[in-house]
């Protein structure tokens, strides 16, 4: 049997250094799990250039390498944030969720009349949504967004007086506020979920939602890079094969269930749970393509490098973040 | 002897690129401590701010702006214009006027007009660029207004200098006319390939041209 993760919990002595004493043992454990994978993908990254012939392949592996470097940035950034505790999780979010917006909002046609709303969609509605999280107002953070947004919206753009597109950019504003903030800010929503004999520990939770979704993003590129032959749906997203599906869902799901130790989790509990997380970050994936196609651009930014924007890379995690957290939420806090 | 840069002009430009989240792109030329009139669309007080801070530091002390006179010359509008970011400023439509010189009637708006764009050549001197809206005013950003005619005269003027197109994308949505707060969303700056007035090019046909070749560096898709 797994052990339970209450024995994982370790007194700590005087000797130990200022990370050790505040952190989380497991958090730690799992950063030099990240760390070894890091370390494998740059010396493999640096082999395959040496290796690569042709242009065609060099590009392929440079994206790879550049995709390698822009990990280690975010992996480091993520777990300084992570070991600052509940607000510096909450701050890394909602800066995400603000640039999120900004990537989607810039893509989605609006109009003048809309400034004002966009003005209340950013600096009141995303802050607030988040400071909810920060003062433990679950009640208010989960219906802030589908409730009230939802009235404000098209409500001050009818004030604003312009009825061009009325429904749609009221409809695409709400799309991507619920995208960007609210599905987002379930991610560190888990910090504030009261589990029984996992109190305290919840940045674990949090670590380990974000680890099995990324490394599923990263798996279904690699084996559709390696195996991919049949296209899911070859006018969203020309890169997603049912080899890559099937290979990255089971790999990460697997890799979800052996880290089933960190969590409060069983074996197959845990397995259970990374399946809806891969299966989720998948369709994530999917939709935020069909997004792009509409709009018709290939990413949603630039801003990292390899990835493309922030959006591009955490499409996956707006979809399973609040998948994960109420199934978390209904059978684990009672 | 570097011109010194107003410290608030650091600010207010950190500040604005932040805001706006600007991509620069140089088309068809690159930046180069020449001298140069950039001539771009207006549709946001931020265009000239984001277009001045995408420029290199080195550039950036010998770029001033042409601004209206009846809009800056005001008090804290004044200090901002011609304090912290030496802006020339000029009278608006009085390069217009100066191109009816037939009319006889007009001599003195006609001395008017040729005295901006004297004022403007001088100001340039030997080393300084500007940053020129020949729009004349700030647009809704879903079209490129007409040009006045200012661009011609002051091209002819000083046929020595680059003209460098630049086209502002999104930057009507981050901070449109009539708004006082900003909404970040991300924009582009594109500077294209310089042009020159021909030998035997008409006033209207130089600024149809400058305008497409404003237009012409919009993103193909974007509005």
């Amino acid at each position: 049997m797994i052990p339970a993760p209450s024995s994982l919990q370790v007194i700590p002595g005087p000797h130990w250094t200022f990370v050790e004493r505040h952190a989380d043992p497991v958090l730690l454990y799992l950063f030099g799990g990240v760390l070894g994978l890091l370390i494998f993908a740059s010396i493999a990254g640096f082999v395959l250039r040496k290796r690569a012939q042709g242009e065609p392949a060099r590009r392929v592996v440079e994206n790879l390498n550049a995709r390698t470097r822009a990990w280690w940035k975010m992996s480091a950034i993520f777990a300084l944030t992570l070991l600052v505790g509940k607000n510096g999780s909450l701050v890394l979010f909602a800066l995400l969720s603000f640039l999120a917006l900004r990537e989607y909002i810039t893509l989605v046609p609006t109009r003048r009349g809309d400034h004002r709303t966009l003005f209340w969609t950013f600096f009141i509605i995303t802050p607030l949504q988040y400071f909810l999280i920060a003062i433990n107002w679950y009640g208010f953070f989960a219906i802030l967004i589908p409730a009230f947004a939802f009235i404000f919206i098209p409500a001050r753009i009818a004030l604003a007086g312009d009825t061009e597109h009325f429904l749609e950019r009221a409809a695409k504003i709400q799309f991507g506020l619920m995208i960007c903030a609210y599905c987002l800010s379930h991610a560190p929503a888990l910090l504030i979920l009261q589990i029984p004999n996992f109190v305290g520990r919840d940045s674990v939770l949090l670590l380990y939602l974000v680890l099995v979704d990324q490394m599923s993003d990263v798996l279904q590129y690699v084996w559709g890079k390696l195996l991919g032959r049949h296209k899911i749906a070859p006018l969203v997203s020309p890169n997603k094969t049912w080899e890559g599906f099937v290979g990255g869902v089971a790999t990460a799901t697997l890799l979800g269930a052996l880290l089933s130790w960190a969590t409060p989790f069983t074996g197959w509990q845990a397995a259970g749970m990374s399946f809806a997380i891969t299966l989720m970050g998948f369709l994530g994936g999917l939709v935020m393509s069909a997004i792009k196609r509409d709009a018709g651009v290939k990413d949603f930014g630039a801003v990292i490098e390899g990835h493309g924007g922030i959006l591009d890379r955490i499409d996956s995690l707006c979809f399973a973040a609040p998948v994960f957290f109420h199934l978390v939420r209904y059978f684990f806090v009672r | 002897m570097n011109r010194k840069i107003h410290p608030l002009a650091w600010v207010i430009a950190a500040f604005a690129r932040g805001l706006s989240g600007v991509q620069v792109r140089w088309l068809g030329c690159v930046p180069e401590p020449t001298q140069r009139i950039y001539f771009a669309n207006h549709t946001s007080h931020l265009d000239f701010v984001v277009l001045w801070s995408a420029l290199p530091v080195e550039l950036r002390a010998r770029t001033r702006p042409v601004a209206a006179k009846d809009y800056w010359q005001t008090g804290f509008r004044s200090f901002l214009a011609q304090r912290v970011f030496r802006a020339v400023l000029v009278e608006r439509g009085a390069a217009a006027r100066a191109a009816h010189n037939e009319d006889a009637h007009e001599e003195n708006s006609q001395a008017a007009g040729f005295a901006v764009i004297e004022r403007l050549a001088q100001a340039m001197g030997e080393r300084d660029s500007l940053i020129f809206f020949p729009e004349g005013t700030r647009g809704s950003g879903e079209t490129v207004g007409e040009f006045k005619s200012g661009l011609y005269h002051l091209a002819k003027r000083r046929r020595d200098v680059e003209l460098i197109p630049a086209y502002l994308e999104n930057l009507n949505r981050i901070l449109p006319k009539g708004e006082i707060l900003p909404v970040p969303l991300a924009s582009t700056l594109t500077f294209g390939p310089p042009i020159r007035v021909e030998e035997d090019e008409s006033k209207r046909e130089f600024l149809e041209r400058a305008k497409a070749a404003v237009m012409a560096l919009r993103r193909k898709g974007a509005a």
